[in-house]
């Protein structure tokens, strides 16, 4: 019995993870940019269709395409923030969240143009694969994207401690007047950041899409997922993201085995409501 | 063959030119003449969710309305197509019903889900004109005292009685039953009137084996390897599974990936596991597993015409229960009109109650009605897949193959 | 009279008129702008007035079309007794929320998160709920539809047509009294500068507070309104995100804070969807959603060349926004 609960939290670890990285890029956007973005499940479902898109056509591995598909969503995170959120920015929160909400209507019912309302889902060869290690069952595919998604969040962080592209826009977020002051191109910054924060919903995006099915509902859902982990985390602390996500991973994974699953969002939910309330700087975010 | 596609499309574009406006304002009620029009084509209006959730259950009843006029021609009763998208949502399913009363519907068809065709009885209700349901389960529809509410398909409880009794005569047939079962099924309001059907129902069909378990899951969870792993955790060698869709995809997959190995998956009565979807994604994973549902009948002479219209139109698309119960409502409104010899929705509603009729397409017996509306001669069957397509196993005398029943494991799939 | 006073009589009379030239089609869809022009109103209390955003609004919705609904099903209370116990419970939840928002100092776009959650919470709650159906639904039996039986809420459309035109318009008076209350003023000035308000003395909780059970209350009667009219609800129609989103986008388009915004509001937003669909048809597109696809793109159209709204605008342009006194009306 204990075993198969071992099994199931081994899981839930795994594909938190993945999550992480999708909110790792909410993260970057909202603790630098300060914009909500309600579509973030979206983009993140757009990754997801292109990855189907690239399997089925060119029969092209999630794995080796998420590089080219985390760049096409930078280049599409660069120009929505360049062309259309920068007015925004210094806009009532309300504004933003319409602007959002509408570029998420967009992008949900473009989807269901030219996708159409069906489930796609990437089956590759070794998706039935599972290895033993011990006791339990690994399954291969969860392996991977979750290595996958710690590798691209660690050179995320690296990217930001090291070059000089990385603290600026660290700079901007501590302290916007300041970096104005020494002479920061904010704007540019702002939509690099956008469009990695969108390379990271990029990469999560190819990554998900050997986990999960995508529709055109998946989006909204991802959105919801991706502000309860940075939530819980802590906005602005990437290790936070990485935290949040295992641990919504892991919690969800108990309170389907202990409570009925069909509860599990009820749970996830509650400990959002607990943390914006006692805590809301999040597990590991700085109290401001 | 299929030269009747939509005939709304002719009117339509009459429309479009500066109507469009007018058409949405609904401005004229374009009343129905008193005269008999025997001779008329009759206008159905059909509601159908092609967008939304739903869509791929409403794009595949359409895809039976397409077909349907033509056949209908041929056998001397033309009838005239207009099809509005409920989007899955309850507010445009009002609207549109009574938009298409507004433009002429002289029946209703729809709506697919139990919630919307609720919503649309009461419209129906209110004109005085008459609703055939094609897809529908909740029970309470043919409850609530309608007098335009005509219902060709079971109720929830009814497929559960006859899919469970359906696994018993797979049991005997074989000669092999399972010792525990466990109840897997989605949370939506399908999933929980087949769950509330099978609780109630289970200890009093006399089945031979416990029910240890039921585990509901919230349909759009992105993976269920939790639900799935209670499951195995049962000990359980038979599964139940009511899916909404898709979901049964994710089910079987993690099964293999867990290596949870029943003697069979099967389904009381839902859609999902004899969808084009589940073949392609699973392959050799999907074969063996059984769905007991109402299917078409395959040795009827009106199915082959069906079958044989609908491949030509769409080689590609699978042949279906939504299919056959599209089909078979448009034809029950037509004969009304044709014993009516009116197409009036007064002498429609008149001549409905006394339907009688002996060939159609789907399994079971002559559609006849009873005091509440319902159709109690619906019978299910059950199907099992083989490579990649559904073939009736039961009821014998329309079973296409036997039934296989333990099914092999899934690392000794070849 | 002001110009405006007569623009909204003119307004008022037509609604009152319709449904001598229009069918039962422009009818239902009538209501559904009238609906949403309410509870846009009844949102706008929270938003507009007393600034806090709220995303989960159809928690309200929810809660008063249950609370009513169950009562009727389960002890035939009639809708005109059960509409008191909804209005209790919504504002009772919105309290709840609204306390722990503000006394845990709970700001911007975490209160919007923290609405989210709880009707989300509420949604799958309700999902397990057995007495209220669950996903199953709780239906309504529908009675004769040819009386006016407004004690009961069971009759013909046309109650139900008149009943959304008092309940808009009653809201509509009432907030105008609002706004120029001392009420109003308090949450003008709690709105503007909060820590100036309350360096007045002004008790910034309990006004924040008040907006927030004022707004949750009043759409809880539109919930009540909602579950008689259809005579059914479902956990994920009644409290589903997609639900909050519509529920907002009225007032926000025609104008935040403004009295007016959130009637023409609904009366763009739900004509627009159905001539869409119209013009869409008639084209040959009949493809699924394009309907929703045309409407994102006016909702940004909207949101980026009239922030403000489109009351505001319109207003300006009208010169309706002086008063016969000269002073700025809304």
């Amino acid at each position: 019995m204990s075993i198969d609960l071992a099994n199931q939290i081994l899981t839930g670890l795994l594909t938190g993870l993945v999550y992480s990285l999708m909110a790792l890029g909410l993260s970057v956007i909202f603790g630098v940019v300060r914009v909500v973005n309600f579509a973030h499940g979206e983009m993140t479902a757009l990754a997801m269709y292109a990855a189907w898109a690239l399997f089925t056509w060119l029969e092209l591995d999630p794995l080796v395409g998420m590089p080219l598909i985390a760049l096409m969503l930078f280049v599409l995170g660069y120009i929505m923030q360049r062309g259309l959120i920068d007015a925004f920015v210094s806009k009532p929160e309300h504004i933003q969240f319409i602007l959002l909400v509408a570029i998420a209507i967009i992008m949900v019912n473009g989807s269901l143009l030219t996708f159409g309302p069906d489930a796609h889902g990437v089956q590759v060869s070794y998706g039935f694969d599972t290895y033993e290690v011990g006791p339990l069952l690994v399954d291969k595919v969860r392996l991977l994207a979750a290595a996958a998604a710690l590798g691209i969040s660690g050179l995320l962080m690296l990217f930001f401690r090291r070059t000089m592209t990385g603290k600026a826009i660290r700079a901007c977020a501590d302290n916007l007047v300041g970096a104005k002051v020494i002479g920061l191109n904010v704007k540019q910054l702002y939509a690099v950041t956008f469009g990695i924060g969108a390379a990271c919903v990029g990469a999560a995006g190819a990554l998900l899409s050997l986990l999960i099915d995508v529709m055109p509902s998946t989006g909204p859902e991802l959105t919801m997922l991706a502000f309860i982990i940075v939530i819980v985390g802590g906005l602005g602390s990437m290790g936070g993201a990485l935290l949040g996500g295992m641990l919504i991973g892991v919690s969800e994974v108990l309170a389907g085995y202990f409570l009925m699953p069909s509860m599990k969002g009820m749970f996830s939910f509650a400990i959002l409501i607990l943390i914006l309330v006692l805590r809301p700087q999040g597990l590991m975010g700085a109290r401001k | 063959m299929s030269g009747h596609s939509s005939p709304m499309v002719n009117r339509r574009d009459f429309l479009a030119a500066g109507a469009a406006g007018a058409a949405v304002l609904g401005l004229g009620d374009r009343g129905l003449s008193g005269r008999a029009q025997a001779a008329q084509p009759l206008k159905i209006g059909l509601l159908l969710p092609l967008s939304g959730g739903l869509a791929r259950e409403g794009q595949s009843c359409k895809r039976g309305a397409d077909v349907t006029p033509g056949l209908l021609a041929d056998m001397g009763m033309p009838v005239q197509l207009m099809i509005a998208d409920t989007e899955t949502n309850i507010d445009t399913a009002r609207t549109r019903a009574e938009k298409l009363i507004a433009d002429g519907a002289q029946v209703l068809i729809g709506a697919f889900d139990s919630a919307h065709t609720l919503a649309v009885a009461q419209v129906c209700e209110q004109r005085g004109v008459p609703l055939v349901i094609n897809i529908a389960a909740a029970p309470n529809i043919t409850e609530q005292g309608f007098k335009t509410v005509f219902r060709n398909f079971p109720t929830a409880p009814k497929l559960v009685s006859e899919g469970l009794a359906l696994m018993k005569d797979v049991f005997k047939i074989t000669g092999t039953t399972p010792t525990k079962a466990v109840f897997l099924h989605n949370n939506d309001t399908f999933g929980t009137a087949m769950a509330g059907a099978v609780n109630k129902l289970f200890p009093t069909l006399d089945m031979p084996f416990p029910l240890v378990e039921t585990i509901a899951y919230d349909g759009n969870a992105r993976d269920l390897a939790v639900e799935v792993g209670k499951a195995k955790a049962t000990g359980a060698d038979l599964v139940l599974l009511v899916p909404h869709g898709d979901d049964c995809i994710r089910v079987i997959r993690e099964m293999v990936k867990q290596r949870f190995e029943p003697k069979a998956v099967v389904s009381p009565g839902s859609p999902g596991m004899y969808e084009v979807q589940f073949y392609k994604t699973l392959g050799k994973y999907s074969d063996y597993c059984m769905t007991n549902l109402p299917w078409i009948n395959p040795k009827t002479a009106m199915s082959q015409a069906l079958l044989k219209a609908f491949s030509k139109a769409y080689p590609d698309a699978l042949f279906e229960m939504n299919i056959g119960y599209t089909f078979e409502a448009i034809l029950i409104a037509a004969d009304a009109a044709k014993r009516a010899g009116s197409t009036d929705p007064k002498a429609i509603l008149a001549a409905l109650p006394a339907t009688n009729i002996a060939e159609h397409v789907m399994i079971g017996g002559p559609i006849v009605f009873d005091a509440k509306g319902q159709n109690t001669n619906t019978r299910s069957a059950t199907i099992q897949n083989f490579g990649g397509k559904p073939l009736v196993v039961l009821p014998s005398d329309v079973a296409e193959a036997k039934p296989v029943f333990p099914a092999p494991g899934w690392q000794q799939r070849g | 009279m002001s110009r405006q006073a007569i623009l909204l009589g003119g307004l008022a009379a037509a609604f009152a008129l319709a449904p001598l030239v229009a069918g039962p089609y422009l009818l239902s869809v009538l209501v559904v702008v009238m609906y949403f022009a309410y509870v846009g109103q009844a949102w706008n209390i929270m938003m507009g007035f007393a600034g806090q955003l709220s995303l989960g609004h159809t928690l309200y919705v929810g809660l008063g079309a249950y609370t009513a609904a169950a009562l009727f099903v389960h002890l035939g209370v009639p809708a005109a007794l059960g509409l008191f116990a909804a209005v209790a419970v919504a504002a009772a939840v919105g309290g709840i929320v609204g306390a722990l928002g503000f006394r845990f100092g709970v700001k911007g776009v975490y209160f919007a998160l923290l609405t989210i959650a709880f009707a989300e919470f509420t949604r799958i709650l309700f999902e397990h709920i057995p007495g209220l159906g669950g996903p199953a639904g709780l239906f309504l039996p529908v009675g004769s539809r040819d009386s006016f039986d407004l004690i009961h809420l069971r009759g013909h459309p046309l109650m139900f047509y008149y009943l959304i035109l008092a309940m808009t318009a009653g809201i509509f008076l009432l907030c105008r009294r609002l706004v120029r209350s001392r009420l109003g003023y308090t949450w003008l000035a709690v709105r503007e500068d909060q820590e100036a308000a309350a360096a007045l003395g002004i008790n910034v909780f309990r006004a924040k507070l008040t907006a927030v059970m004022l707004s949750a209350g009043l759409t809880a009667l539109g919930g009540v309104f909602f579950a008689f009219y259809y005579n059914n609800l479902f956990p994920n129609q009644a409290f589903g995100m997609n639900r909050s989103i519509e529920i907002i986008l009225a007032p926000i388009v025609g104008g935040l804070g403004t009295l007016f915004g959130p009637i023409l509001g609904a009366l763009i937003l739900t004509p627009l969807g159905e001539l869409i669909t119209a013009v869409t048809e008639a084209m040959g597109f009949k493809a699924a959603g394009i309907k929703q696809l045309c409407y994102g793109l006016s909702l940004l159209a909207i949101v980026k060349f009239l922030p403000d709204g489109v009351w505001p605008w319109l207003r300006g342009r009208l010169g309706l926004d002086r008063g016969p006194d000269g002073e700025d009306e809304s």
